[in-house]
């Protein structure tokens, strides 16, 4: 059965972790689990498709784990905070991950954070749905400057690829 | 009676927690986030609260995908910090409020909020890292400030419970805990958030525009932000930004006018934005421990005065 369509699939580069996903990820998310404990590490690191014979997942399934492949693991179900036990089962940190879901370097990455993250300009809608949410317009900016400010935006196109650019802004705001 | 005296909003990254355990507070990147709460541990110590409602979520630590409640309240008289897959972090066990927590439980669900009961139960840093940020950095063998209740909410799996939702249980929390007939003074956590991604292609979203505006209207206009979809929080907050919901039981659980003594935003912690704020019910006196007689309220202001100075 095809999987239901729903509002938030228009959100760009997102695998919401919906009820669906998690009957669907049951396995891929309980073998992540298995992970915390340090013999079921080494277990699965001697033996990799064997040791995931236990827990009934699907070849699309197996094949996302073997390969890393983290966006496919979150589209079959798995969620971010089980599919983590794996990279950090691999020795990676989580930035490290982050970094891979979204096509970047670790370095790019983090500069992108440092610099204040990836804006939200550009980056809400697959299908064009840019306007800021009205339930908080009042802090939003007028439209005619978020489109201004947009030619310094990087969209995210439907498949992850490289995007590293945000807008520099301070660090930090401390209320008198 | 017990009385809800002050409610606090914090982060709760868990490299936040990392930091502190490997004693990275004073390198720079880390010592922006922490002296971000250095005033809110002297509110806290001069609060002294009797316990503490902390509403979190749990991170695949003691909770896994076999049972996923919506709102779990923990009744036990202890919780032990869970083992996250490195070993649990090295903090106390927090003791609980067993009396208050069952009392919390039988009124919310006469009230028609239908909590599941933990009688055992372990904390992740979910829980633990804004216990640090506020109680600030307890030994292992040590003991944390005062007795805890945790409150777990699933934000994990879509759908997490609405704002409107949250906000309703923390009216219901209120209203419990002034009907327990000890004299308890509560503070009440509302942790998660504010704007971030961590999953997928679009992994690393901030939006400080949104976080600045939820944080104004939680202090002013809690009704604005209760009518928010969980599609707006995800478009502009981040798929994990959702977590922001648990706010809301906080401020549920506050009277409609509170003051806003302190506040903190920065970015990043790892990959998420920092957002901290304590409001304090106006009900002349509770803030302060024992406050003089016929100075409570320029008690009160002077303090405002003070850590927002």
């Amino acid at each position: 059965m095809a999987r239901e369509q729903h509002d938030y699939d228009d959100i760009p580069g997102t695998f919401v972790f919906d009820a669906e996903r998690s009957r669907q990820g049951f396995g891929i998310n309980m073998f992540c689990m298995s992970l915390m404990k340090d013999e079921n590490r080494k277990a699965f690191k001697a033996n990799e498709a064997e040791y995931l014979k236990k827990f009934k997942l699907t070849p699309e399934q197996t094949d996302a784990v073997l390969k890393r492949d983290y966006n496919r693991m979150l589209e079959l179900g798995g969620n971010i905070y089980f599919t983590a036990k794996l990279g950090a089962t691999d020795g990676h940190s989580f930035q490290h991950l982050a970094a891979t879901m979204t096509g970047s370097s670790q370095q790019d990455y983090a500069d992108m954070m440092l610099k204040g993250g990836r804006n939200v300009e550009g980056n809400r809608s697959r299908t064009g749905k840019n306007t800021p949410s009205k339930f908080l317009s009042d802090a939003q900016p007028a439209k005619k400057s978020a489109a201004a400010k947009s030619k310094l935006k990087v969209k995210i196109k439907a498949k992850a690829k490289p995007v590293a650019k945000s807008k520099p802004k301070s660090k930090s705001t401390k209320r008198k | 009676m017990a009385r809800i005296i002050a409610g606090v909003g914090s982060s709760h990254v868990p490299a936040i927690g990392a930091a502190l355990d490997n004693g990275k507070t004073e390198e720079p990147y880390w010592k922006r986030v922490f002296s971000g709460f250095e005033k809110s541990q002297e509110w806290m110590r001069e609060t002294k609260p009797d316990v503490a409602i902390v509403v979190y979520n749990d991170h695949a630590s003691a909770f896994s995908v076999e049972m996923i409640p919506t709102f779990a309240l923990g009744c036990a008289a202890e919780f032990p910090p869970a083992d996250e897959g490195w070993g649990p972090r090295p903090v106390p066990v927090a003791k609980g409020h067993p009396a208050l927590a069952a009392h919390i439980a039988q009124s919310c669900i006469l009230d028609e909020f239908d909590l599941t009961i933990c009688n055992k139960m372990e904390i992740d840093h979910g829980m633990t890292v804004p216990m640090n940020l506020l109680f600030g950095k307890v030994e292992k063998d040590g003991h944390w400030p005062c007795p805890v209740i945790p409150l777990a909410v699933n934000v994990v799996m879509y759908p997490p419970p609405t704002g409107h939702r949250c906000y309703m249980l923390g009216r219901a929390i209120k209203k419990a805990v002034e009907s327990f007939p000890d004299d308890l003074r509560v503070v009440i956590f509302g942790t998660g958030g504010l704007s971030h991604q961590i999953s997928g292609p679009r992994a690393g979203l901030i939006n400080s525009k949104w976080d600045k505006n939820f944080l104004d209207n939680l202090t002013k206009d809690p009704q604005k932000l209760v009518k928010i979809p969980h599609l707006d929080y995800m478009r502009e907050a981040g798929a994990e930004g959702v977590e922001m919901v648990m706010w809301l039981i906080m401020r549920g659980a506050l009277d409609d006018k509170v003051d806003e003594i302190y506040r903190f935003y920065t970015v990043p912690a790892s990959n998420t934005a920092v957002g901290h704020i304590i409001l304090e019910n106006r009900a002349k006196g509770l803030a302060k421990r024992k406050p003089a007689a016929g100075h409570k309220r320029a008690a009160a202001r002077a303090k405002v005065d003070k850590i927002r100075g």
